[in-house]
């Protein structure tokens, strides 16, 4: 087992799949904790001016904007331990290499759990940089504008220490995603379809009424939000205010990472390698 | 190199669905000899040997090394050594390659080195397999197969995609392998591909076993022929009939099923019939090699 985890780990540090999504996820967290923030620092220095400028912001008064922009490493980019955890898997599929997998460790389940290990440390990793990112990039918009920036808060930190885990979270989801849908085309295309399509329109559309949106909470995104404790979502969906506890976040994103990897380890997971 | 160990094939029957990949094959690969495993495409060599390593499923009989399947082996890279299709992450280096399988594998990482001097890869350790050859992709595959320094070799058509002085290598190479004890098997569509490497044969042919024997018992087999011809061949063709000789139309000849060339020169001789040539038919391994798949076959 520790063996298998050692190699999973010098798979994903021996391709360029990594830095590659990494240097992505820094660019895509930095653009909007940091554009967001300067946004909307401007907007809270100059409200006569934005009004005037037809950008009336719908921010409620009083909220807090720190936790908001750094919540952005992992409310937009889960995405990306997400692919990494599922191109774990589908590269295997996609390269053949699997047989040389199956060989060095014949015990498939073993060799499973070493990618589901292995890939919730990576997304912590991934978590790291997205909040460094955010946290970075966002308190500096911040900070120009003369806005509290909650860098002296435990509650910013107990976020930032949520935020990790959730993306760590993510990593072991995209295992099982990729276990479940080992054709690397269509597994790359449901994560991407899903976390930026499907389920933003699904959060929307149920939080318009009472019954859908306490089914709406458990969806995998608003599950990790709940977790981290803060995202726009929030903002945009006001009527959802019933999240989840944070804890009860955690337990439905491992919950669907473990279901689903379970689910892939006994069926294309346990297939002939041919 | 302590005792050897044997892979026996006892049985075994994998089907696809509705198709018989395999069927009831038993054969046993002995120590200390280099095994050609033979027969055309699609013969079932590959889904034999897919079995063997655990990759897929018999759906009967069994198919172990000295008694244990490949899954029940304890540190199944330090008794076998496989090398099944050359694929490889493209983006990863040679080396590296190495490094991941030497980790799962719990092989120490010195070994790397060794087996990409072992193969004369040194230089392109470094270089991503995404850049190579065929042929060097086979040494890669080779290289994985010695990590353990295994005494079982299972090589899917090693030869494929190797230049002529690789060819010459690799020949070497199992032969002194084969000679340090170790139980090698060798699959190939060819025989003469192999027929200078290999000691034993296994041929199967549409998922059966048509021969297991030593080399030499191959040659036994290979029956002589005449070839013979003449300007007038429709009465070169009376002439055969007339002696009740069984004969078939070859581009040299009419090829005769007789290894006495005298019997069919008397033959031309009483119908008065002009030869341009007579001679025997040196009928070689790769003949009675396809005499035998044929005979599973169509």
């Amino acid at each position: 087992m520790v063996r298998s985890i050692g190699a999973e780990f010098q798979k994903v540090l021996t391709t360029r799949m990594w830095w590659l999504l990494a240097i992505v996820l820094v660019g895509y967290v930095a653009l909007l904790s940091g554009g967001f923030g300067a946004f909307l620092g401007w907007t809270v220095e100059n409200p006569d001016a934005a009004a005037a400028a037809g950008g009336n912001t719908t921010l409620p008064p009083g909220i807090d904007l720190a936790p908001l922009l750094y919540s952005f490493a992992s409310s937009i980019g889960y995405v990306f331990p997400v692919l990494l955890g599922a191109l774990a898997v589908t590269s295997e599929f996609r390269h053949r290499t699997l047989t040389t997998t199956f060989l060095a460790q014949p015990h498939r389940g073993t060799v499973l759990s070493g990618k589901f290990a292995s890939q919730l440390v990576v997304g912590a990793a991934f978590g790291v940089i997205g909040f460094a990112t955010s946290v970075g990039t966002g308190a500096a918009a911040l900070a120009a504008f003369d806005l509290e920036t909650g860098l002296g808060a435990t509650d910013t930190w107990a976020l930032v220490g949520r935020g990790i885990l959730a993306m760590a979270l993510w990593g072991a989801i995209g295992v099982g995603l990729g276990a479940l849908v080992p054709n690397q085309v269509a597994a790359i295309v449901i994560v991407i379809a899903f976390t930026q399509f499907v389920e933003p329109i699904l959060r929307i559309a149920a939080s318009l009424n009472d019954v859908t949106a306490s089914i709406g909470r458990f969806l995998p995104g608003a599950a990790s939000d709940a977790l981290v404790g803060a995202s726009f979502y929030g903002i945009a969906s006001p009527g959802a205010s019933e999240a989840l506890e944070w804890w009860q976040g955690g337990l439905v994103l491992f919950g669907i990472a473990l279901v689903t990897t379970i689910i892939g380890g006994l069926t294309t997971w346990r297939r002939d390698v041919s | 190199m302590s005792d050897g160990i044997p892979i026996e094939i006892t049985g075994l029957t994998k089907r696809f669905g509705a198709v018989t990949a395999v069927e009831d094959l038993s054969f046993t690969v002995e120590p200390g000899r280099v095994t050609g495993f033979l027969g055309p495409n699609g013969a079932g060599k590959t889904t034999t040997l897919r079995v063997l390593l655990g990759l897929e499923r018999p759906t009967a009989g069994t198919a172990t090394f000295g008694g244990a399947v490949y899954r029940d082996l304890p540190r199944p890279l330090e008794t076998v050594g496989a090398a099944l299709d050359a694929a490889f992450h493209p983006g990863r280096t040679a080396r590296n390659h190495l490094r991941v399988v030497a980790t799962a594998a719990g092989i120490r990482a010195s070994r790397v080195g060794e087996v990409l001097e072992q193969v004369g890869m040194s230089e392109f350790a470094s270089r991503r397999v995404g850049g190579f050859s065929l042929g060097m992709r086979q040494r890669l595959a080779l290289a994985t197969t010695l990590l353990g320094d295994p005494r079982v070799l299972v090589l899917d058509e090693p030869i494929n995609g190797l230049d002529p002085e690789g060819i010459r290598w690799i020949r070497g190479f199992l032969q002194s392998l084969a000679r340090e004890g170790r139980t090698v098997l060798v699959s190939s569509h060819l025989l003469s591909e192999v027929q200078q490497s290999v000691d034993e044969v296994v041929i199967i042919s549409r998922g059966r076993l048509v021969r297991s024997g030593s080399l030499s018992s191959l040659e036994l087999d290979a029956s002589p022929r005449t070839v013979v011809d003449g300007p007038d061949r429709p009465r070169l063709a009376a002439a055969l009939d007339q002696a009740g000789l069984e004969y078939t139309d070859g581009r040299g000849g009419f090829i005769v099923a007789e290894p006495d060339t005298g019997v069919v020169g008397h033959a031309a001789f009483l119908g008065g019939v002009e030869l341009s040539s007579l001679h025997p038919l040196k009928s070689g391994l790769e003949d009675s090699f396809l005499a035998l798949v044929g005979e599973g076959g169509e």
